[in-house]
């Protein structure tokens, strides 16, 4: 016996089928703009400029009015971010993961769900703070530069960085530790030999989504040292480009209409990068998922 | 690997953890410490004050204050409605072949970078407001709208983990006892869902007042409480952006410090009441 369904429903499902269709069609307009305004753009003089692209690759020639002096940047600060937070990151996830009880754990991952959640540009502030307290004591000269960027960037991606390799190494199943310490093994060797490479698939997971997240954030970098024409990298303390910005500073700043096509063109190559990097993400899951559930590792 | 190493190895497992966890306390004692200044004395009554005024003297942060709480608030409104209700087509009240799907498209989302909802808003969305009603564009209306499209995912993949977890516990129970999906929905899922929507929320919201880079290119920047949505308005995040770029004078920093602890604050309280809805829904089970 089935009655009509209850006014509410039908107000439920009417609401949820309207927000269902807006959605995507938010994300299908969005690209659909961006396409409409960047895809004209889109070439090898949107890197290179004036310069032959290989001049500029191999031989460092300088690129005015291109994109590539601010790829190098973006490039060179995930690279050192990365090389910062990474060991950090999966060394204190293992930590909470196996090693660390009862109070302690409470404590630290109470510390990393708060850092996880501090809005970036607090990252840029404490930057920022950090070359004040250096100009006060022992380097006068201090300046925001390539390194300190990175530094910040390193602690903003540490906290997902450890939370996915937390959740990597609780996840794996039950036997696996069984069968290690049915073999002899200590805890030490159970974690090294078993969950570590049994948990790669997914940590590395983590490294690419923090790649990403390392790419496109601006609000950290605005304060610790990027600016708008630096050319390539120089150094560790100098000033750079990156693209995000890049694109932040000609959407407000743009002269030409030329500059504008440039600005929506390099939108889409920063969008192409992170998604790339999430579509990787993404399957290496997929697989493993598939691995653990059915049983069979090969 | 002998009992020693396996030791050592702990330790320095240990010492890494330690150094990722107090680099959160080493960041609020850095804010804290450039604040000081301005917290003592008069500078105090100055910088809660309505006028933002750093050539005479004046940095009052309320305006970015409410600033921040209104387009935080505002964009939340919109936003949760419609993540809710997504999450609810989801979970039995849509066509469930489209489920899969939808939530690949709500995961892309989160991989969109900041600066492309912003540019694309700064070129399509503005220009529609300034031809809609009148001023320049630059609005509350438009940074809250662009605000929620960027917590959509955020707050869509939280419900639907805890939507998820609900059903695959009473989903059984519940066709057995002949409901349908949707009233199923409505009578189980949502009202075993509170806490879960709570947590969603304080999150979503910890995500909105924390956003730089939409205040700061659709908002307008005014230093002003906003009267109207049309009106420009100034976040503590886009203050701090701005600031830094421009100025140089030392309790002008010091202001800006004392907006960094607020957002802090915020952030902690944030997660201590995640913390107590957690903790009382384990003690639940």
């Amino acid at each position: 016996m089935t009655r009509p369904p209850r006014l509410e429903e039908k107000v439920v499902r009417g609401f949820s089928w309207a927000a269902a269709l807006a959605v995507p069609a938010i994300v299908g307009i969005l690209l659909g703009f961006l396409l409409w305004r960047g895809v004209p753009g889109l070439s090898l003089s949107l890197f290179f400029g004036d310069t032959p692209p290989l001049d500029a690759m191999l031989r460092s020639a300088p690129v005015f009015d291109g994109l590539w002096p601010a790829c190098q940047g973006t490039l060179s600060l995930v690279i050192l971010a990365m090389g910062l937070a990474v060991p950090l990151g999966i060394a204190s996830g293992i930590y909470l993961a196996e090693y660390a009880t009862g109070r302690l754990r409470r404590v630290l991952s109470f510390c990393v769900d708060l850092l996880a959640g501090i809005p970036s540009i607090l990252m840029g502030l404490f930057g920022f703070a950090l070359i004040l307290l250096l100009r006060k004591t022992v380097a006068p000269v201090a300046n925001t530069g390539l390194l300190l960027s990175a530094l910040c960037l390193a602690l903003l991606v540490l906290p997902y960085l450890i939370s996915t390799t937390r959740l990597a190494v609780q996840g794996l199943p039950h036997a696996l530790r069984l069968t290690g310490a049915s073999l002899g093994f200590s805890h030490g060797q159970v974690v090294a030999r078993i969950l570590l490479p049994a948990a790669m698939h997914g940590i590395f997971c983590g490294v690419i989504l923090a790649i990403g997240r390392a790419a496109e954030d601006t609000a950290v970098i605005l304060l610790t040292g990027v600016v708008a024409n630096a050319g390539a990298p120089s150094s560790l303390t100098g000033k750079y480009e990156a693209l995000p910005f890049h694109i932040y500073y000609l959407a407000a700043e743009y002269q030409t209409p030329a500059q504008l096509t440039q600005a929506f063109a390099a939108a889409l190559v920063l969008l192409g990068l992170t998604g790339l990097m999430f579509a990787m993400a993404r399957c290496l899951h997929a697989r493993l998922d598939k691995k653990w559930k059915t049983g069979t590792s090969h | 690997m002998s009992l020693t190493t396996n030791r050592l190895c702990e330790r320095v497992l240990f010492c890494v953890t330690a150094v990722s966890a107090l680099s959160v306390l080493a960041i609020f004692a850095f804010l804290l410490w450039f604040a000081v200044p301005v917290f003592r004395g008069e500078a105090l009554g100055s910088l809660l004050s309505w006028h933002w005024r750093p050539l005479r003297g004046e940095f009052g942060i309320l305006p970015m204050l409410t600033g921040s709480l209104c387009l935080a608030v505002s964009s939340m409104l919109l936003a949760y409605p419609l993540a809710l209700g997504l999450c609810c087509f989801v979970h039995g009240a849509g066509a469930a072949r489209a489920a899969r799907p939808l939530l690949a498209v709500v995961r892309f989302m989160t991989s969109v970078p900041t600066v492309v909802y912003g540019l694309v808003s700064v070129f399509l969305l503005v220009p529609i407001i300034r031809s809609a009603f009148s001023g320049s564009g630059f609005s509350w209306l438009a940074a809250g709208m662009t605000l929620a499209v960027l917590i959509i995912p955020t707050l869509v993949l939280l419900i639907d983990s805890q939507f998820r977890q609900v059903q695959e516990s009473i989903g059984q129970t519940a066709a057995a006892l002949g409901f349908t999906p949707v009233q199923q929905l409505l009578r189980l899922t949502l009202p075993l869902s509170r806490r879960g929507l709570g947590m969603a929320a304080t999150l979503g919201f910890g995500r909105a007042i924390g956003d730089t880079l939409i205040p700061l290119m659709l908002a307008g920047n005014a230093a002003r409480p906003p009267q109207s949505l049309l009106d420009p308005l100034r976040t503590l995040t886009s203050h701090i952006a701005l600031v830094v770029a421009t100025d140089s004078q030392s309790l002008v920093y010091s202001s800006l410090f004392a907006c960094g602890v607020f957002l802090f604050l915020v952030s902690l309280l944030i997660n201590l009441g995640n913390q107590a809805l957690r903790g009382r829904r384990v003690s639940d089970d």
